[in-house]
């Protein structure tokens, strides 16, 4: 009974089937079956955001997830997001801030401030700590992380003004 | 750490979930978002032999108001609640308690019933139950029975759901028009489990409590409802008598100390809780000072 079960599920628009021990977590399956190691594994039990992809459009914890549970989803990973351009102008507002040291915690935390940007385009700066308030920074850069997705957020509303102009 | 080897079914039916219940007894556990569970799993605090998956039950999910009652089940997403205009609308409480519980990608995954059955004493929602005399449905195979919140929640992490049953959806009695609440939780950083929380649903009809339900969590095994809250029903509130309701508060409790605070912490912080709670509920904030 504690067999391999089958999965078919879609990874950064790219069909996959599988089978999967049940045990096994959705981030230790794109890990280690389908070497996609931009999804951090760090406490294994959903304090640290590390993990942190998307599932059908939602942001979820891939260590709180089975791999069996991903099954008939729609999983984006850091490497989606980084590979379709999504998140260039986030990644490079990241880089120009210094917004990470050892960067063990940066997929996780580009996820989560790509979400909050979706929902908000211009959230304040308090907002900005609170959506990536589950994501933890061990090297403790959040004052320059908060100022990249501010910055972010501000470049795109300006270019959307743009856009819009006569 | 990583999970123990265990063996996993898909319910495909609120029958066939109480089935694979009946015949596993102990040896199951139910998966719900998992926000809960997996952490326990991974950590090895409970090693299952079988996870019964209800996340494809779609009969348990959804938010209906009938009748003056709001029928919530037991699938429903914390991020579900919290965008709920149902639930904005009817109990506002549960709105404003939700951006409390964890943070957008645990919300985004966690349920209610899962958050009930789990029943961690310092969890917000356990408490949101009590303060809104919710009625928790659970189902067996012998079929369904109805549980008063106040009556639910036993202990760290135990109810009174047996292993053979599952929680299917909560009630609970829509807001009235003179219906008031408040929510606050005193926590490290935002999305951390409560030091000390409250919740509270009141009528209020001419500046005077017609009725007061005050939960607290986080104060000890299980959310309390507290008894203090009789003192300030039917009377006009005096700063004496608040100050008297807080210290009966802090007698009647019996709270844990651990690695966040002691006990005469949260005791203490139970009072402030209690007298923020009840002058925002009067809109009467000189009745803050009370305790200084």
């Amino acid at each position: 009974m504690t067999a391999r079960v089958p999965i078919s599920l879609e990874v950064n628009g790219e069909p996959v089937d599988a089978l999967v021990l049940p045990r096994t977590n959705l981030a230790d399956f794109l890990r280690e079956e389908l070497q996609l190691t931009g999804t951090h594994v760090g406490c294994e039990h959903g304090v640290c955001g590390a993990c942190t992809l998307r599932v059908n459009g939602d942001i979820v914890r891939a260590c709180l997830m089975l791999a069996v549970q991903a099954n008939a989803a729609s999983v984006e990973t850091i490497e989606g997001l980084s590979d379709s351009g999504e998140i260039a102008d986030l990644q490079a507002a990241f880089r120009d801030r210094n917004a990470l040291q050892c960067g063990f915690c940066t997929p996780g935390m580009l996820m989560a401030a790509q979400d909050l940007l979706r929902q908000n385009p211009t959230p304040d700066r308090e907002q900005i700590r609170e959506h990536l308030s589950g994501n933890y920074c061990r090297c403790t850069g959040y004052q320059a992380i908060v100022d990249a997705v501010e910055t972010t957020a501000q470049r795109r509303a300006g270019d959307t003004q743009a856009k819009q102009a006569p | 750490m990583k999970a123990s080897a265990f063996s996993y079914a898909r319910a495909t039916s609120v029958g066939n979930a109480l089935e694979l219940l009946a015949a596993h007894g102990d040896g199951a556990k139910v998966l719900s978002g998992g926000q809960s569970l997996m952490p326990a799993i991974n950590l090895r605090l409970l090693s299952p032999q079988l996870l019964v998956d209800i996340g494809d039950l779609a009969e348990l999910r959804g938010i209906e108001l009938n009748g003056g009652m709001l029928r919530i089940g037991a699938l429903t997403r914390h991020v579900e609640l919290l965008n709920s205009a149902e639930i904005a609308a009817h109990a506002p409480l549960l709105s404003e308690a939700i951006a409390h519980v964890a943070h957008p990608a645990i919300r985004n995954k966690g349920t209610l019933g899962g958050s009930l059955a789990h029943a961690d004493p310092a969890s917000e929602l356990p408490a949101c139950m009590l303060a809104l005399n919710a009625t928790i449905v659970v189902r067996g195979t012998a079929g369904e029975r109805r549980i008063a919140a106040r009556d639910f929640f036993t202990g760290i992490y135990e109810t009174a759901l047996s292993a053979d049953e599952l929680l299917v959806a909560v009630e609970l009695p829509a807001a009235q028009n003179d219906s008031v609440h408040f929510f606050h939780e005193f926590a490290r950083r935002h999305g951390d489990y409560a030091i000390v929380g409250l919740a509270a649903q009141a009528l209020l009809r001419g500046g005077i409590f017609a009725d007061l339900r005050i939960a607290l969590f986080a104060v000890g095994d299980r959310p309390v409802l507290a008894e203090a809250a009789a003192r300030l029903i039917g009377v006009a509130i005096t700063p004496a008598l608040l100050s008297d309701a807080a210290a009966a508060l802090a007698e009647e409790l019996n709270p844990q100390e651990d690695q966040q605070a002691s006990a005469v912490m949260r005791r203490h912080l139970a009072k402030v809780v209690l007298v923020r709670g009840v002058s925002a509920l009067l809109g009467r904030p000189e009745l803050t000072g009370v305790l200084a």
